[in-house]
Parts: structure tokens; C-alpha cells; sequence
């Protein structure tokens, strides 16, 4: 393994810390920039929706969010499978750098959705099964912050974390399914996505630049925050105690 | 294997004789549930067409939650006088150590709910035709919500505020249970017959039953590091 690359490098946290800081910077700057081309495409580009006039225009904070809020389970279910499969700490503290954000755009989605609901539909709620399965998200997500935040050894609340997370990731498409059946007993769909009329494209595309402002913001908040857990628990080692007291 | 069958024999035997002995808390649980029940037509008005409506709902959600009360029973006891942690270093797999506490706790806590419901019903005034759906589909679902249970009691063992924080972590995984279970009697009700739902609830428990002790073991070895 002499030739080639050391993937392992940085899996340590004192190697990480540094690129951490970076990527968060460079991600951060293409995050402000893709928000801002994208927030411009949405407000002031993209055409008038005959339908629904200009309250449309909250889908593009709110679709983004929507599919960051899922996006973001999974790769936080990802980071804590990794680290109970191979002991790897930096992976612990990955996911739980992820859960806050995650559950901060599945309050976003959840927010707007009611936001445009009320002059669309002239409802905050419905119990769609779309928005119950994501309010029931949220719930995950306050569960894994809840049990992570009521065990003080940070390496048995990685663990535990990382059971309950690959849980959830094995009940969603369960609990979304079974929601969904739920759903079509009770009432019939009073609004239905499928039958919309389709897109206009400057709409789309400014839909998929938020999508990539959002992911960008997600990947730059999850660093940072990495960066203060590493901090955290390493404290007691010598080169984040020479880092904390040189004050960087 | 036959020994692996015993020491099972011998941990539901055990965990039976230990409920029996304390026989009050498992009456706390069921009076909960009585109780809770009974709530709904105090709270909303006790008309029976709608009370009829709202009869396999408040029956489900109020076992769902007697259950999960029960949750932390599962582990706590054997964890306070360490029994637990000769468990761990047991011959037999965790694993089923734990299956076989989970179906001695379904036995003294989930069992009775079962039991008790069609005298609920008959106080929602529930059309006698469907008791037996209401029977079937808490027989088959409340084994599933122990089974699922047991992994948020392991997660939880020993933790402070472990009562809420066990309702917060298991309470949406018991979701899809409740809407297939509350569901069947829906069904019924409208002429399709719960068969369906019934079906869906024996899988979920097949699911859970296979694979919730495994998790639950490993989130012990875990709390116990």
C-alpha cells in the first residue's frame, strides 16, 4: 500500500480538524453564491405560476429542504453505520454533526409547506401522507438528538446513536408506506403531485441551484460543527490543547 | 441446542415468576390502560355514532402507549441487581436471551391488554361482529410493538429521564404498527374485510421478532461497555 493513497489519513481527528476548516470555507462560499443565483432565479427570473400565483415561490426554499431533510438521514445513517462497523470515531462524530442541520431543514420543509398550504389548499395542515411522513422525520431526528444528548460518554452515545439511526433508516420507507395506506383509507388525496401541470424549466433549474445552495450549506454547517465536537472531545490531547491555548 | 432451549425455558419461567411476585405493577399498567380509555368519552362527548368511529383508535393508541410504559421493566430490574450482566457473558446468544424476555414481557404486560380490550370495546359500543378483529390484530400487534420496544429500553438502560426520552425514540418507529392495526378495524367496518391488515400486522411481527432482539442485544453490549 506504499503507492497509494492513504485513505485513512484523515480519518484521524487531528488531521481532519485542518481540512475541515477548509472544505467548510470553500463550501460556504459556494454555498452563498449558489443561494444567491438561485434565490434570484426564484424571485425574479422565474415566471408567474398561472395556478397559484406567486406563492409558488416558496418551493424553492421548500423542495430543497424537503430533499436535503431526507438526503441528510441517509448519510447520517451512513457516518454512524461506518463508525459501529469499524470503530471509527471521527465517523460518530460525523453523524452527530449532521443531525442538527437535518433536523433544522426538516423544520424548514415542514414550515414552508405551511406556509403555501394555507393560500393553496386554505389549510396550515392536511395529514397528506407526504406531510406526515415528514413530521414523523422529525420526530427521528429529535430522537437520535434526545438519546445523544442524555449520555455523557461520547463514545456509548455514538453507539447508541448509531443503533437507533440504522433503525429509523430501516423504518422509513415503512413508516412512509404505511402512512401513505393510511392516507387513502381515510380521505382521498386532496391534492395529488403527480397530476400538476408540468414545470416551467427556469423554475426547475432554480429549484436545482437552491437544491445545490442547500447541500452545499449542509456539507459547510456539518464541518463546522464537526470542528467544535472534535474540539470538544479531544480536548485533553496535546495538539487540540495547543491549538485551544495558541486561541486559532 | 437443546440447552440453548432450556436456558430460554428457564428465563421465561424466571422473568413469570418475578412478575407474579410483584403482581401490582402489572395491574398499574392495566388500570392505565382502563383508564386511559375511558378518558375519550369524557373528553369528547359521549355520542355513539361517534364513539363507534373513534372506538379502534383510542383502543390502539391506549394499548400502544400501556405497552410502551411497560417498556423500561423489560431490562431494568435484571439491570439493577446485575443479572444482566451475567446474561451478557452467558453461553447463550444475547440475542435470544433477549427474545425470550420480550415474550415474557408480552406475556404479563402485552397479553391482559388483549384480554381486556373487547370489555372496552363494548363501552364504545363497537358492533359485536368485529371483537374478533380487534382481538386479532392486538394479538398480533402487540407482540410487534414489545419486540420493537425492547431495542428503545436497551438504548435507554440506565440513562436519566429514561422514561420520556424511551416514549421519544419509540414512539414513531410504533407508527406504521398502529396504522395497520387501528386500520384493520377500518377496513372491517367498511366491508372489506381485515384480512389484509392482519396479514401486514403477522409480517410486521415476523420482522420485528426476527430481527429487534439482535438490535437490542447489541445496544446492551453497548449501554454495558
Amino acid at each position: 500500500m506504499s503507492a497509494g493513497i492513504n485513505w485513512f489519513k484523515y480519518a484521524a481527528p487531528q488531521t481532519f480538524y485542518p481540512l475541515a476548516g477548509l472544505l467548510a470555507a470553500g463550501f460556504g462560499v459556494l454555498a452563498a453564491l449558489f443561494c444567491a443565483v438561485g434565490l434570484y432565479i426564484g424571485f425574479f427570473v422565474a415566471p408567474t405560476d398561472h395556478q397559484q400565483g406567486e406563492a409558488y415561490r416558496i418551493i424553492f426554499i421548500h423542495v430543497p429542504a424537503a430533499w436535503m431533510s431526507m438526503f441528510i438521514y441517509l448519510v447520517m445513517a451512513f457516518w454512524a453505520g461506518i463508525g459501529l462497523a469499524f470503530g471509527t470515531r471521527l465517523s460518530g462524530m460525523m453523524a452527530s454533526a449532521l443531525a442538527p442541520t437535518g433536523a433544522l431543514f426538516t423544520f424548514v420543509a415542514l414550515w414552508t409547506g405551511s406556509l403555501w398550504g394555507k393560500p393553496t389548499w386554505g389549510t396550515w395542515w392536511v395529514w397528506d401522507a407526504r406531510l406526515t411522513s415528514e413530521l414523523i422525520l422529525l420526530f427521528l431526528y429529535f430522537g437520535f438528538l434526545a438519546l445523544q444528548a442524555a449520555i455523557d460518554d461520547p463514545r456509548r452515545a455514538d453507539r447508541a446513536g448509531a443503533v437507533l439511526a440504522l433503525v429509523g433508516v430501516v423504518n422509513i420507507p415503512i413508516i412512509y408506506f404505511s402512512v401513505q395506506w393510511w392516507n387513502t383509507l381515510h380521505q382521498g388525496a386532496s391534492v395529488s403531485f403527480t397530476s400538476a401541470p408540468t414545470m416551467a424549466a427556469t423554475m426547475f433549474a432554480g429549484m436545482v441551484i437552491m437544491a445545490f445552495g442547500f447541500w452545499f450549506y449542509s456539507i459547510a454547517a456539518a464541518l463546522m460543527r464537526v470542528r467544535c465536537i472534535i474540539l470538544e472531545r479531544e480536548r485533553g490531547s496535546d495538539w487540540a490543547a495547543q491549538l485551544i491555548r495558541s486561541g486559532a | 441446542m437443546s440447552e440453548m432451549l432450556e436456558t430460554l425455558h428457564w428465563i421465561v419461567y424466571r422473568d413469570l415468576l418475578l412478575a407474579l411476585r410483584r403482581r401490582s405493577d402489572l395491574l398499574t399498567i392495566l388500570l392505565f390502560f382502563v383508564i386511559v380509555v375511558s378518558l375519550f368519552p369524557l373528553g369528547v362527548g359521549p355520542d355513539p355514532a361517534m364513539l363507534r368511529a373513534i372506538a379502534p383508535g383510542v383502543i390502539w393508541v391506549a394499548a400502544l402507549l400501556a405497552s410502551m410504559l411497560a417498556l423500561s421493566r423489560i431490562f431494568a430490574l435484571d439491570h439493577a441487581d446485575g443479572t444482566l450482566e451475567q446474561m451478557l457473558l452467558a453461553a447463550t446468544p444475547l440475542g435470544a436471551i433477549v427474545a425470550a424476555k420480550v415474550l415474557a414481557h408480552w406475556l404479563v404486560t402485552g397479553l391482559p391488554l388483549v384480554l381486556l380490550a373487547p370489555v372496552l370495546a363494548l363501552q364504545f359500543d363497537l358492533p359485536q361482529q368485529f371483537l374478533g378483529d380487534l382481538v386479532l390484530s392486538l394479538l398480533l400487534g402487540t407482540p410487534a410493538l414489545s419486540f420493537i420496544g425492547a431495542i428503545g429500553a436497551a438504548l435507554t438502560l440506565g440513562l436519566r429521564g429514561g422514561g420520556a426520552l424511551l416514549a421519544l425514540l419509540v414512539l414513531p418507529l410504533y407508527i406504521p404498527v398502529l396504522v395497520v392495526g387501528a386500520g384493520a378495524l377500518d377496513a372491517a367496518a367498511a366491508g372489506l374485510g381485515a384480512g389484509a391488515h392482519l396479514l401486514l400486522l403477522g409480517a410486521f411481527l415476523v420482522v420485528a421478532g426476527a430481527f429487534a432482539p439482535w438490535v437490542a442485544a447489541v445496544a446492551l453490549r453497548i449501554a454495558h461497555e
